[in-house]
């Protein structure tokens, strides 16, 4: 198995990095290069602040103030016929910008076009619910919450939805071990069978590929099969395995594997 | 008297048949495996599949059943996750004794390709397991072999002894 490498910095400082290689960007377009989505986003500027527009993929991409969320979304829903929030999440920032970015993709049916809302929040900082708008907000605001810890304020029922209720840390964190921490490791030890079993159920094999042959507890080898928890020395005498009893049973031909004949020869 | 077809000149003349409890006893429990519906992934459907009529778990007298009340086998079949693992548990421990616990495939036995925070790493984790089927998924022949291997280990079981409680501690 590969050994782990702790992965707290992960962002900043990159596992390899060429002098002269220049990460390639996804072309960015003014908005005004496209009527339709000028026209929006006059209209978003007519009433809340943008900090940043352009157009990414034939998509226009708006950055605005966090407070903002809820009348730009209003404004997007009731004015400007998009109807749609087809997703939204979080991306995590904290090594590079101590915070995350929100946002939101909208789509319209009557336009045929997509916008996505953009925001940067502080670490701690909560978002408000957009829940009232769209109903398609109410778990991605609970996954959002669950994986990275991001409240929604004045959502109804701010709870976690994927991982248990009970569960600590964020998942989605880019700090957050992909195999787990102590935590996640004896999680289901600690809650069925409590912290004093820990040691007798013992950890987590995390190598699916491991195959001990003197082990007799979890393996056996195959036509050398003992029973569970011999001591294995060395080469045990192979035995032939059968799913019947000796005598066999009424109607059904015991298939004995010493009388039969394996034919090696393609051409027979 | 009822009119029984009885050969007087076997058993001494009479209607009877002699055996030892043990092999009456484990000839019952063999062939009546009555097993947890607990599909919990993608394996559960080559569950469904031995259960159905192409492959016809019924020929070996088990039953897929509904509650773990009426259950004597669990077939874990699917991914567990760590969420989930406090419910097994709870089933297990509802199901009557004595019973059986089939690990179907790869991520019930180890965890399998889910080497993640969210997925327990064997079911053996959680509740003490008698066969282990390898396979992602193994195919219903596969379950029927390992149902018909547990019939050949509850058969070699003495019946008669007041049977230990499996416990994982």
């Amino acid at each position: 198995m590969r050994a782990y490498t702790p992965k707290d910095n992960v962002q900043a400082k990159p596992y390899y990095t060429d002098r002269f290689y220049k990460s390639p960007q996804v072309a960015k377009f003014a908005p005004q290069s496209d009527e339709v989505f000028n026209a929006d986003l006059e209209a978003i500027k007519a009433k809340f602040d943008v900090l940043d527009a352009f157009i990414q993929v034939e998509q226009l991409v708006v950055y605005i103030n966090a407070k903002d969320n809820y009348g730009v979304l209003e404004l997007l829903k009731d004015e400007l016929e998009y109807t749609q929030l087809s997703e939204m999440s979080a991306i995590d920032w904290l090594a590079d910008r101590g915070g995350f970015e929100v946002f939101y993709q909208m789509l319209s049916m009557n336009k045929r076009k997509r916008i996505r809302i953009k925001l940067f929040i502080e670490d701690g900082q909560a978002v408000n619910s957009v829940e009232k708008l769209f109903r398609s907000a109410d778990w991605s605001e609970r996954e959002m919450f669950d994986m990275f810890g991001i409240e929604a304020n004045g959502h109804p029922f701010m709870k976690r939805i994927l991982m248990p209720y009970d569960w600590q840390g964020n998942p989605l964190l880019k700090t957050y071990p992909l195999q787990g921490d102590e935590f996640a490791a004896l999680y289901e030890v600690d809650k069925i069978y409590g912290k004093e079993a820990r040691e007798e159920i013992g950890p987590e094999i995390r190598d699916t590929a491991r195959v001990d042959r003197y082990d007799s507890d979890r393996f056996s080898r195959l036509g050398h099969e003992v029973p569970k928890g011999t001591e294995i020395t060395g080469n045990e005498p192979a035995n032939e395995q059968s799913y019947q009893e000796d005598g066999g049973v009424f109607l059904i031909k015991k298939f004995d594997k010493e009388s039969s004949v394996i034919i090696d020869d393609p051409q027979r | 008297m009822a009119q029984h077809k009885v050969n007087y000149t076997q058993n001494g003349g009479l209607p009877i048949a002699l055996t030892s409890v043990d092999k009456i006893v484990n000839w019952g429990r063999s062939n009546s495996l009555w097993a947890l519906t607990y599909g919990l992934a993608c394996c559960g459907i080559e569950m469904m599949a031995s259960g159905a009529s192409r492959y016809d778990f019924d020929r070996f007298g088990t039953i897929f059943r509904a509650s773990p009340r009426q259950a004597d086998v669990m077939i874990v079949a699917g991914t567990l996750t760590k969420k989930h693992a406090e419910f097994i548990k709870r089933l297990y421990d509802q199901m009557t004794e004595p019973r059986w616990v089939i690990s179907m495939g790869s991520c019930a036995n180890t965890g399998g390709m889910f080497n993640t925070y969210a997925t327990v790493q064997g079911v053996d984790r959680i509740i003490p397991v008698d066969l282990y089927l390898p396979g992602c998924a193994p195919r219903p022949e596969t379950l029927q072999y390992g149902v018909m291997l547990l019939q050949k280990k509850i058969r070699a079981n003495h019946a008669s002894k007041a049977q230990k409680a499996k416990r994982l501690m």
